[in-house]
């Protein structure tokens, strides 16, 4: 599992071994200030790096 | 009479009323003089002290910009030359509660100043700051709000006074793990025996150290090829079918909705709704992909990137979860992943 979240300390704190940044509390896969178009980019990036992270394995 | 001592206060935009969930990305600032419960907290304070300032900021804006907005504070404290900060108390409010202990933690370490938060011992921001902040355990109720700042102030005092603290039970604060020498009347062996008898008959007794907990989770090991991989998105923010059939709660959830998305290449927003007390859901509510990235997997999948996506969307809501039933919902997702023969998650966190 990756967690795509704004708040990493608290995802580490409980536990999320895979977490990386979003695009903001409101709106963790968007952002409402770009164009419709330039918001689809955004989140496509997000997910292919949630899923690249998925690729690698964890280090402890 | 002893000088009062000068005192800050740190609130939310919400306790230092400027505004609800919509005014959340509001950026520090301050006013002076105590403000909303500020005004307890100067009563509280009595002779004693003074509250000089408050300064607020969104909660959004501090979880999203934490340096900026610590560094900020800071700046617009020390023109008032505080010797104490009191943070909150933030009750049960996450984003709230972790800003509090992050501006006590940084104004500790960079003003040399005295600090205390509150907040519920359950809030995200007490595992994460405990160690480092005294934070008052204030219950996860408004209504205990007078009772948490007495508790705040009596330990603000004594620190600034430099008076001895006594155990965490008796200042209210939540345990920082600091161990202190102690005289005690009976020497190991006798505490120890009667320690043992009293667990014979049955009778409470209470050990001298405290268990550590680990949460030791073992990582999933990676995928080796996505292209076979059939991935689930969950999310905490609260996505439901329109009209929320499956009643998922706003805030203080105790369970989580499925929802089908097979052969369904978008979210469209008359369909879905979003139920959560505890952010703004209106951009979600916009447009649902800005919680669950379902447009993006169906593209991936039709493009042979990933395997497959799963056959439902799992969702819950994050407000104010306690940890034993947030614990439980997690625990039911995963197991009908895992049945479902799902091999990787992608979890939206709002």
């Amino acid at each position: 599992m990756v967690q795509i979240c704004t708040m990493i300390p608290v995802a580490k704190e409980v536990g999320s071994l895979r977490a990386m940044g979003s695009g903001g509390i409101v709106s963790p896969t968007g952002n409402p200030e770009l164009t419709p178009e330039k918001e689809k980019e955004f989140r496509r990036d997000l997910v292919l790096r949630a899923l690249q992270i998925l690729k690698e394995d964890v280090r402890e | 009479m002893a000088e009062k001592i000068r005192v800050v206060h740190y609130l939310n935009q919400f306790f230092a009323q400027i505004g609800g969930e919509e005014k959340t990305d509001i950026g520090p600032g301050f006013k002076e003089g105590p403000t909303g419960p500020g005004r307890a907290l100067q009563q509280t304070l009595a002779e004693h002290g003074e509250v000089v300032a408050t300064l607020f900021c969104g909660d959004n804006y501090f979880a999203e910009h934490a340096e900026e907005a610590t560094q900020a504070l800071l700046r617009q404290m020390a023109r008032f030359n505080p010797q104490l900060l009191i943070a909150g108390p933030a009750f049960e409010s996450g984003r709230y509660g972790v800003a509090c202990g992050a501006i006590c933690q940084a104004a500790q370490e960079r003003l040399g100043i005295h600090t205390v938060a509150g907040m519920d011992e359950e809030n995200a921001g007490a595992a994460l700051y405990c160690k480092h902040v005294y934070i008052i355990n204030s219950g996860d109720s408004v209504v205990r709000m007078l009772p948490a700042l007495g508790r705040m102030v009596a330990l603000g005092l004594k620190l600034v006074q430099g008076a001895p603290l006594g155990r965490p039970e008796e200042e209210g604060y939540i345990p920082r793990g600091i161990k202190r020498n102690a005289f005690a009347a009976k020497p190991p062996a006798e505490r120890a025996m009667d320690m043992l008898l009293a667990k014979i008959r049955g009778e409470p007794f209470k050990s001298e150290i405290a268990a550590p907990q680990f949460h030791h989770i073992k990582p999933a090991p990676a995928l080796r090829d996505l292209s076979s991989a059939v991935i689930a998105l969950v999310t905490d923010g609260g996505l439901v079918t329109e009209g929320n059939p499956e009643r998922m709660e706003p805030g203080r959830p105790t369970r989580f909705t499925t929802i089908p998305v097979e052969g369904i290449d978008r979210l469209d927003p008359k369909e879905f709704d979003v139920v959560h007390s505890g952010y703004d859901t209106a951009f979600a509510n916009q447009d649902p992909h800005r919680l669950v990235p379902l447009d993006i997997m169906r593209e991936l999948e039709q493009q042979g990137i990933i395997g497959k996506l799963h056959e439902s969307i799992h969702a819950t809501g994050g407000a104010h979860a306690a940890v034993e039933n947030a614990t439980r919902i997690g625990q039911g997702i995963a197991e009908r992943l895992k049945s479902a023969g799902v091999t990787g998650v992608i979890l939206t966190s709002t």
